[in-house]
């Protein structure tokens, strides 16, 4: 237990961080916005990066094979949309049935369940060796630090919109939606499709990072996209009440997570409990909501405002999807 | 301004829940017409108001708004001729989005929602001026979640957001059911106060047989899914409600079932 050790683990935790941070993005526009668990991810997470090294690979440029990986995310995220809207099928299901077709996909586009590429024969936008000994502008957490920020502009302008504000009802009041003209149906499948576009974007820069795509490389996705949500609300979310900060608060999640791996890791644990660990975090952390609900609940008061009878709903207030202009 | 003709709706058809909640229900609105709907659980009230609205497609028969033949036409899309309040104060707006976001919404139904600014600076005005309308103090919260305000004031916002765009049709399905006498009797009284501005055609369910006779032109009573009693004009104007329960013994030949009609 050297604490050096440690320090030197946690530039690459924090980059690992940023770049799940991304996927995270995604699942919180799913999960938090549209109101749906979407499973797709865990093979959202795997096509983006062999896309990418694919694409890499037979000489493609890098922002080509970017655009590429995304492309493919996104139509998974159609596949998954059609398959809960069109075909009716419970959106858990609808993500599950995509994740486990894109397994063989993932294994059609690469060829075999692993492909690596050299950092020094490609031009990397990212990579593990990018962390130390680079020029500033070539660094790996620099670099993906920049692409959160305008990843997090764009949505923050686009859920401004009435499009987006749309997307934003879709999710909190389908009925509402409805009954106001707005095509829920619709606005579900363009919400995964953004969602998995952005976790296939994230899974292009991983397969970059790490310097190879694998088939399993996105299982668990869900699971640790999830924990970055919660972690993220958890300490930011009574500052961070804006909604390009929430955004913001789930990036940083990500990377707590991440740099807690490192700890945890570093303090000896058998690497094969790793994902009950995390598994088991994220159960308990989505129950204290419930929890909080069920055994500490204050009784409600009445408000005097406007004369007009009893307060309800608050309770759900806080939910996500919420945006201040 | 509405033609209903015929139309009939089974739930569950072939099976044990098999339940016909319209049976061959014609009616006709004119412009202007504000028609109060009352009979009891079950009657068809709330399904005669989904049909219009579109929830579900009828089995049979043809609805038109405005000579506009909506009978196949999905829900979000019929909504461009409708405004909607709903019973239960949660369902007519999004809890976790601002008071002039919800309102905002209201104002694009029917029109193409694209990549401007989901508010204006213009519009921030204008919902300011409509919600002081109100009286309720909600000008002052623009910016604060639906969710904190009370059934009372989510109901009066809700119908804001119904009338923002002057609806075809206004249909009120027991908007008032869910709030206590007070907060019920001020959500009535802006509902007379838009309907009146607006001259809006409007379909209001009630169990409340007093409001049912005190407000609108024109009574309709259900009872199995049909319409039995049909009261408008000079007619309408002298009703009492011992009137309503001796003709509603005397179409149905049964004793009205429904406390809260007569003691409301």
């Amino acid at each position: 237990m050297n604490i050096s050790t440690l320090i030197n683990a946690l530039p690459g935790a924090c980059a690992q961080g940023l770049v799940w941070g991304i996927m995270a993005i995604g699942v919180y526009i799913t999960y938090r916005i549209l109101d749906i668990a979407d499973l797709t991810v865990d093979g959202t997470m795997a096509t983006g990066g062999a896309v990418c090294i694919m694409m890499l690979m037979s000489g493609h440029n890098i922002w080509v094979a970017m655009l590429a990986a995304t492309g493919a995310g996104m139509l998974a995220g159609l596949v998954t949309g059609l398959l809960h809207t069109f075909m009716g099928i419970p959106a858990i299901l609808a993500g599950i049935l995509t994740q486990l077709s894109l397994y063989s996909v993932n294994l059609k586009i690469m060829g075999k369940s692993n492909q690596a590429v050299n950092v020094s024969n490609y031009n990397l936008l990212v990579s593990l060796r990018y962390i130390k000994g680079v020029p500033f502008w070539q660094n790996t957490i620099l670099i993906v630090i920049i692409i959160t920020v305008i990843l997090i502009a764009i949505l923050y302008w686009f859920f401004g919109t009435e499009y987006g504000a749309s997307l934003r009802a879709t999710g909190c009041n389908p009925g509402m939606s409805r009954a106001q003209g707005i095509n829920t149906n619709f606005n579900k499948v363009i919400g995964l499709m953004i969602s998995n576009g952005l976790v296939a974007f994230s899974s292009a820069l991983l397969a970059q990072y790490q310097g190879f795509a694998d088939v399993n490389m996105g299982r668990g996705a869900i699971v640790i996209g999830l924990a970055a949500v919660i972690i993220g609300e958890a300490i930011f979310g009574k500052i961070f009440r804006n909604f390009a900060l929430s955004l913001l608060a789930v990036s940083f999640g990500a990377i707590i997570y991440y740099i807690v791996l490192q700890v945890v890791i570093w303090m000896g644990i058998d690497t094969d409990l790793l994902k009950l660990l995390s598994a088991s975090v994220v159960a308990v952390f989505l129950a204290v909501p419930y929890w909080k609900g069920k055994y500490f609940t204050k009784p409600v008061r009445k408000s005097g405002s406007g004369g007009t009878g009893s307060v309800n709903g608050s309770s759900s207030a806080q939910k996500g999807g919420s945006r201040n202009a | 301004m509405l033609d209903i003709r015929n139309i009939s709706k089974t739930f569950n058809p072939g099976t044990i829940n098999e339940k016909t909640a319209l049976d061959n229900v014609s009616l006709n609105l004119e412009d202007g017409d504000f028609v109060t709907v009352i009979g009891g659980n079950g009657a068809g009230k709330s399904t005669l108001l989904n049909a219009v609205a579109g929830t579900w497609f009828v089995d049979e028969g043809q609805i038109m708004i405005d000579g506009i033949n909506v009978t196949k036409l999905p829900e979000h899309k019929r909504a461009a001729y409708l405004g909607r309040v709903f019973q239960d104060p949660m369902t007519g707006t999004a809890a976790t989005m601002e008071i002039q976001e919800n309102l905002a919404l209201a104002e694009r139904r029917g029109k193409k929602r694209l990549l401007r600014p989901g508010i204006t600076k213009q519009e921030r005005g204008e919902y300011k001026e409509l919600l002081s309308m109100l009286g309720l103090g909600l000008e002052s919260r623009m910016t604060a979640k639906v969710g904190l305000l009370s059934g009372g004031q989510r109901q009066a916002l809700t119908l804001l957001m119904a009338t923002l765009q002057k609806p075809k049709l206004l249909l009120l399905d027991e908007h008032t059911a869910a709030l206590d006498p007070k907060t019920a009797a001020k959500v009535l009284e802006i509902t007379e106060l838009i309907v009146n501005r607006d001259h809006l055609t409007t379909l209001m369910i009630t169990h409340n047989m007093k409001d049912a006779i005190s407000h609108g032109n024109r009574l309709i009573m259900m009872n199995e899914g049909k319409i039995i009693l049909d009261i408008r004009g000079e007619e309408k104007k002298h009703l009492t409600v011992k009137d309503l329960l001796d003709k509603f013994e005397q179409v149905s030949g049964e004793q009205f079932s429904n406390d809260s009609a007569l003691l409301g």
